[in-house]
């Protein structure tokens, strides 16, 4: 017998006419739907902070440890959001550390030379750029591991900045009279300006990340690159793209950090790795590529950081800041598998 | 007569000695659903990648639109409106409807943002076009959450995108069940309803039967029979046709396994 092969058809052919409507016919709901990985992220966040305010409400009302906080936060902010990029584009970068050294390095030679800060800043930014290239055309165009060729580069550079400094620091007082300071990292009214540049800097990311081409791109070449590359998109150019993007994160934490402390040291950079990395993860990125949220990754970053500031003010010792971290982040990437579906 | 939108006249391809191809006749007018048929090593995957300009043929003339093409490529493939939609691994599954349709080409204004409504609208469009609707999905919909049958709807919306004339389908209902198999004939009579061609490619003679309005069948390289669908009784007797192609004088036994195993299908 032929089956009829119409009938399942007619029954939804009748309200094709429909005009559409997004998943839900609920703005709220379909907004939670969308963007349920760093609400999740939010949400981590929130109960850390209240658990922390039990222990010692007085701590976290002073607005000292807020504006500490306030004061790194910043430089993390600047890698966790292109790293965001490359972990979504099915890739890892741990060369930023050293990335983030060599570009105020360079910073902090043109303002030791005695020229501009400002000039200083485009400096390590091209700087940035350069290097973002170098381990980018490294993986993409030689074929190389992204996980093992950038944590060679990683000590590679790292090693070059030792060898030619022999270790010392350079002090920058020079610094705290010139216009950049007062625009990157004075305060105002207490606040450290410098959160308002990250915070402007994750927005415009953010944006980038899901309302234009070269987030688009790195989406889809994350999610399914054979598929990107027989639609007309360039893989590897947009792959190189998200490690110069990493560059110039590095560049600008870089010299953020070196106009914070007046001081440019042959390890800068070096501390953030796995905090950085752990951000990205905690805040609902997951490993695997193709999707990703750089403001969940923007609040992971603040988590993190509030958890050395928080175990410390809640009055235990600072053994217990390792044991928290850990916590912290097998608990959200327990959460997150549990509120993201991957599809194959 | 209705426009010619493709003609391989006489195609040969070969890999040193051996023929892949040898002398193939093939054409598709507009608005036409031409479904290939042939066995495993037929020559069908060849036709296609020849069709689609990856391969070039060893020798053979290639006709667009009634007028001989030299130098045929894969760009001369997308000029004359010639899509492939690949049975699987062609979408993003985590990604959107939108972002599928208009993957490595953005609907984008100043400085590359996009055009998030108008690429909405758009989608929309197409979709309604193939007769791709549903209160389930919309186009925010993520292809994963979207059937085997759904996805070719939108591998198909998106070769429309692409201003395609004729929509190659390699096995498009193969691994898919008979309600998603009726989805993707739903999409291919819409697509054939709105001027344009398909060439319908599958195993599955019964599928290949229920939708084409020629058939072609391809053997060892070479075109063992063409037919329009008016001069083919029943999707057995082309099945009877291709096992006394593939078994000259015929082995005995051998049709009744097969009926069965097409029955089994």
């Amino acid at each position: 017998m032929e089956p009829d092969l119409e009938s399942p058809l007619r029954a939804h052919a009748g309200s094709a006419r429909q005009e559409w409507k997004h998943p839900s016919d609920h703005w709220l709901r379909g907004f939670v739907l969308d963007n349920r990985a760093s609400l999740g992220t939010l949400a981590v966040f929130i109960v850390m902070m209240a658990v922390f305010m039990v222990a010692n409400p007085t701590v976290f009302t002073t607005w000292y440890l807020y504006s500490s906080v306030l004061t790194t936060l910043p430089v993390a902010l600047f890698v966790v959001v292109p790293l965001v990029f490359v972990v979504t584009c099915g890739e890892i970068d741990l060369s930023f550390p050293a990335t983030m050294g060599f570009a105020s390095w360079v910073f902090a030679l043109v303002v030791q030379a005695g020229y501009d800060p400002f000039l200083g800043i485009a400096a390590a930014l091209v700087t940035g750029m350069l290097l973002g290239f170098l381990v980018g055309s490294l993986v993409v165009y030689g074929g190389l591991s992204s996980l093992i060729a950038t944590l060679g580069m990683n000590f590679l550079l790292r090693g070059l900045i030792q060898i030619i400094n022999e270790g010392k620091s350079m002090s920058l007082t020079s610094l705290s009279n010139s216009w950049a300071y007062k625009i990157f990292s004075s305060q105002v009214y207490g606040i450290p300006v410098q959160i308002f540049w990250a915070i402007a800097f994750v927005v415009l990311s953010a944006m980038l990340y899901n309302r234009h081409r070269f987030g688009a791109q790195v989406r889809v070449v994350g999610d399914n690159p054979d598929s990107a590359q027989q639609m007309g998109i360039d893989v590897k150019r947009v792959r190189v793209k998200v490690f110069v993007f990493v560059g110039i994160g590095a560049a600008i934490a870089g010299t953020f950090s070196v106009m914070i402390n007046f001081t440019w040291w042959p390890t800068a950079g070096d501390g953030y790795l796995l905090p950085v990395l752990a951000s990205v993860f905690v805040g609902g990125t997951p490993t695997w590529g193709g999707i990703g949220t750089v403001v969940g990754g923007a609040i992971g970053a603040v988590t993190v950081s509030f958890i050395q500031t928080g175990v410390v003010a809640a009055g235990l010792s600072g053994f217990y800041v390792q044991f928290f971290n850990g916590l912290i982040i097998i608990l959200s990437l327990l959460g997150h598998k549990w509120n993201q579906a991957r599809y194959r | 007569m209705a426009e010619r939108i493709i003609e391989l006249r006489d195609i040969t391809k070969s890999y040193g000695q051996v023929y892949a191809l040898g002398g193939v006749n093939l054409s598709v007018d507009r608005g036409e659903v031409v479904g290939l048929i042939g066995d495993n090593g037929a020559g069908k995957s060849t036709l296609i990648k020849i069709l689609s300009g990856v391969v070039r043929p060893t020798s053979g003339d290639i006709l667009v639109r009634d007028k001989p093409v030299s130098g045929w490529s894969a760009a001369r493939s997308r000029d004359a409106g010639i899509e492939t939609v690949f049975q699987d691994r062609a979408l993003a599954v985590q990604q959107t409807i939108v972002r599928n349709i208009f993957m490595g080409r953005e609907l984008t204004g100043f400085m590359g943002w996009l055009k998030v409504n108008k690429e909405i609208e758009e989608a929309s469009r197409l979709m309604r076009e193939i007769g791709f609707t549903s209160k389930v999905f919309t186009p925010h919909s993520i292809v994963g959450q979207l059937s085997g049958g759904e996805r070719q709807g939108v591998a198909i919306a998106r070769a429309i995108y692409k201003q395609a004339e004729l929509i190659i389908l390699d096995e498009p209902t193969t691994a898919l069940s008979l309600t998603e198999t009726a989805k993707v004939f739903h999409f291919v009579r819409q697509v054939r309803a709105s001027g344009r061609s398909i060439l319908f490619i599958g195993h599955n003679i019964h599928h290949v039967f229920d939708i084409a309005d020629r058939f072609v069948v391809l053997d060892r390289g070479k075109v063992a029979l063409t037919a329009d669908r008016s001069a083919v009784k029943s999707a057995d007797e082309l099945i009877n046709f291709m096992e006394d192609v593939a078994h000259p004088g015929g082995l005995p036994g051998l049709r009744e396994a097969g009926e069965a195993e097409q029955q089994a299908r």
